[in-house]
């Protein structure tokens, strides 16, 4: 049952992947100026001009570009790079463990903040907590993460005269200083996440602890942990996993911002790049990766569903 | 009799022609805003920081002691003191000044996109939900595609085929804020569709134009109050990650995003007051917006909670 329903929620997602490819394939071709008046000198021949432009395929029609390239990334392949004239997926492939890596930290510590305070402020709901968890969750949610990162560098720097290493810490070369470097950022973009996970754990819980079980499960009289972690946080648990879904979109627009300034080669910094260097294959080739691994992520957010709810069958 | 009265307002005049009298007036106002602060002590701090900021923007030059682009001699990052309270730039100048001329700025570009953005919103969100069928289904699915992108790599790719500048600025943030937005208002048209008075209204030969305005827009005018009021301190957010990215308001125009990357950065360990402020300046607007959208939304629409 589980696989016809993902089969068919597959479908479903086709039509939006393909408005999405289309969306990723047409944005970076309205950029004024195309790439090759970038890449040769503006002293260059009409010719060499012309030349690079049918060598690229950037002269024929835009449906025919566009379907050529729909069918080539079908199978894997992204296009060169116009500048590192490597090719795209291998480029993409060197850096999304970092990003990954990033983002999967991020998800864990978001989860590891937002539930225990948001299960802490919602068993004591109105209480001096409930409000300062709250706050602080709201306050979570409007501190812009590059400032939060330029603070979390300068402050140690002027404090303690720690300043963070500068270069990429390959895991290989050495484990510990990598994971150092990366769980500062991570931290900083898990932050903002745990803040709208933390008010809908508390929301959802709040009126899960308001139902009639709960109230059975007060009256035998269960202690407050069981009450509140086996019966109504099991139960609250299914918005938060699909908010979780919906955090990855975030999370991954934070990581534009996060590894530029801490110069980390992500993919995101990747992107940055690529935009201010006007390279359609990188552009679109990231682009598609991000969209993809999100539909993917919600999928498997819907099968994680019927494993968490044994009440949802598909 | 308009049948939008008939749903909002209770059908027994004698009973709400004193509830109506008690409302008017401005001591009515000032008797509602101290039961919201009473009811919401977060939101009403909220509503303060807004307020706050809105008279800074207002009343630039009034309150900042210089004007932003001003040099002061022999003024080069100097410490916060009693003649510099925020301290000074790379440049010589006050930043104080600086960041009550960046409220200006964050406010007109927050406005301008949350209006731009609502009534794109709008328009898809209340056609998508009454028209219903192939309209709704493409729409729909566009949206969809458009909302499985990361926002910040939509806005900058916009902005890369934009080019940067305040304008473009506000056009690239809003077609994201007006994807998400309609949404929610189309969900909120759809509740208002089931009601007993569209359906009147339809029975009695109302065309499409009088429905929507007269009986469907003023239904979901508190949604829309409530996605304003949250959106503008995402949209202020935005802004300044995009200025800060280079992508937004040019320079001399003290954009708080923009202060905290150019010189901000570089000079930010000789003179850490540069890349402070306005960081905080950025967390308090968006922190005051988020409260009072909040405790708005609890008071005007509770079925919203959860709806970011």
């Amino acid at each position: 049952m589980l696989r016809r329903y993902l089969v068919r929620r597959l479908l479903v997602a086709v039509p939006s992947l393909l408005i999405a490819s289309a969306i990723v394939f047409t944005l970076p071709r309205l950029i004024p100026g195309d790439a090759v008046q970038l890449m040769l000198a503006e002293t260059s021949y009409a010719k060499d001009i012309d030349e690079l432009r049918a060598k690229l395929g950037l002269d024929r029609p835009f449906h025919v570009q566009y379907v050529e390239w729909l069918g080539r990334a079908a199978r894997g392949d992204l296009g060169e790079s116009l500048w590192t004239r490597r090719p795209v997926a291998q480029e993409l492939a060197q850096r999304l463990p970092v990003t990954a890596e990033l983002a999967l930290y991020a998800t864990i510590i978001a989860l590891l903040i937002a539930v225990p305070v948001g299960v802490v402020a919602a068993a004591r709901q109105d209480s001096m907590s409930d409000y300062v968890v709250r706050s602080l969750a709201i306050l979570g949610l409007s501190v812009p993460g590059f400032w939060l990162a330029t603070l979390l560098i300068v402050l140690p720097a002027i404090w303690w005269g720690w300043r963070p290493v500068t270069g990429f810490v390959d895991f290989r070369a050495d484990p510990l200083g990598h994971v150092v470097q990366i769980l500062l950022p991570a931290v900083i973009l898990g932050v903002a996440s745990a803040a709208a996970l933390m008010r809908l754990t508390r929301g959802m819980l709040l009126e899960v602890l308001r139902q009639d079980y709960v109230r059975t499960a007060w009256a035998k009289g269960l202690a407050e942990r069981a009450v509140v972690l086996k019966h109504g946080l099991r139960n609250a648990v299914i918005p938060v996993i699909t908010l979780l879904g919906t955090q990855l979109p975030q999370i991954l627009g934070g990581t534009v911002v996060i590894e530029t300034i801490f110069g980390l080669p992500g993919v995101s910094r990747f992107l940055f790049d690529a935009i201010n260097q006007r390279d359609y294959p990188v552009i679109q080739g990231v682009n598609l990766l991000v969209v993809g691994t999100i539909v993917l992520v919600n999928l498997a957010v819907d099968a994680l569903y019927a494993v968490l709810d044994p009440r949802i069958r598909y | 009799m308009s049948a939008t009265t008939s749903a909002t307002l209770p059908l027994n005049s004698a009973g709400s022609a004193p509830a109506l009298a008690r409302r008017r007036g401005p001591v009515a106002w000032l008797l509602a805003v101290a039961r919201f602060a009473r009811q919401k002590p977060l939101g009403a701090i909220g509503g303060v920081i807004v307020v706050g900021m809105l008279a800074m923007a207002v009343f630039a030059e009034h309150i900042a002691p210089y004007r932003f682009d001003e040099t002061i001699r022999g003024a080069r990052m100097k410490p916060p003191s009693a003649a510099h309270w925020l301290g000074t730039d790379n440049l010589s100048r006050d930043m104080w000044s600086r960041i009550v001329y960046g409220a200006r700025e964050s406010i007109t570009v927050g406005f301008a996109t949350i209006a731009l953005a609502i009534a794109v919103a709008t328009a898809i969100g209340v056609s998508s939900a009454y028209f219903g069928g192939l309209w709704d289904l493409a729409v729909q699915r566009v949206v969809d595609a458009w909302l499985s992108f990361p926002y910040l790599v939509v806005i900058l790719s916009v902005m890369a085929v934009l080019g940067p500048g305040r304008l473009n600025l506000i056009i690239a943030v809003a077609i994201i804020a007006a994807a998400t937005n309609s949404r929610v208002i189309r969900g909120a048209t759809l509740g208002v569709m089931q009601s007993q008075f569209v359906e009147a209204a339809r029975a009695i030969g109302c065309g499409h134009t009088r429905i929507i305005v007269r009986h469907l827009l003023p239904n979901v005018t508190a949604t829309i109050i409530i996605l304003a009021t949250i959106g503008l301190g995402a949209v202020i957010l935005a802004e300044s990650a995009l200025s800060f990215l280079g992508f937004g308001v040019p320079p001399p125009h003290p954009s708080w995003g923009a202060m905290l990357s150019g010189s901000g950065r570089t000079y930010m360990l000789r003179a850490p007051w540069m890349a402070i402020w306005p960081g905080v300046a950025i967390s308090l607007a968006v922190f005051g917006f988020n409260m009072l959208g909040d405790a708005l939304r609890d008071v005007l629409d509770p079925r919203l909670r959860g709806a970011r």
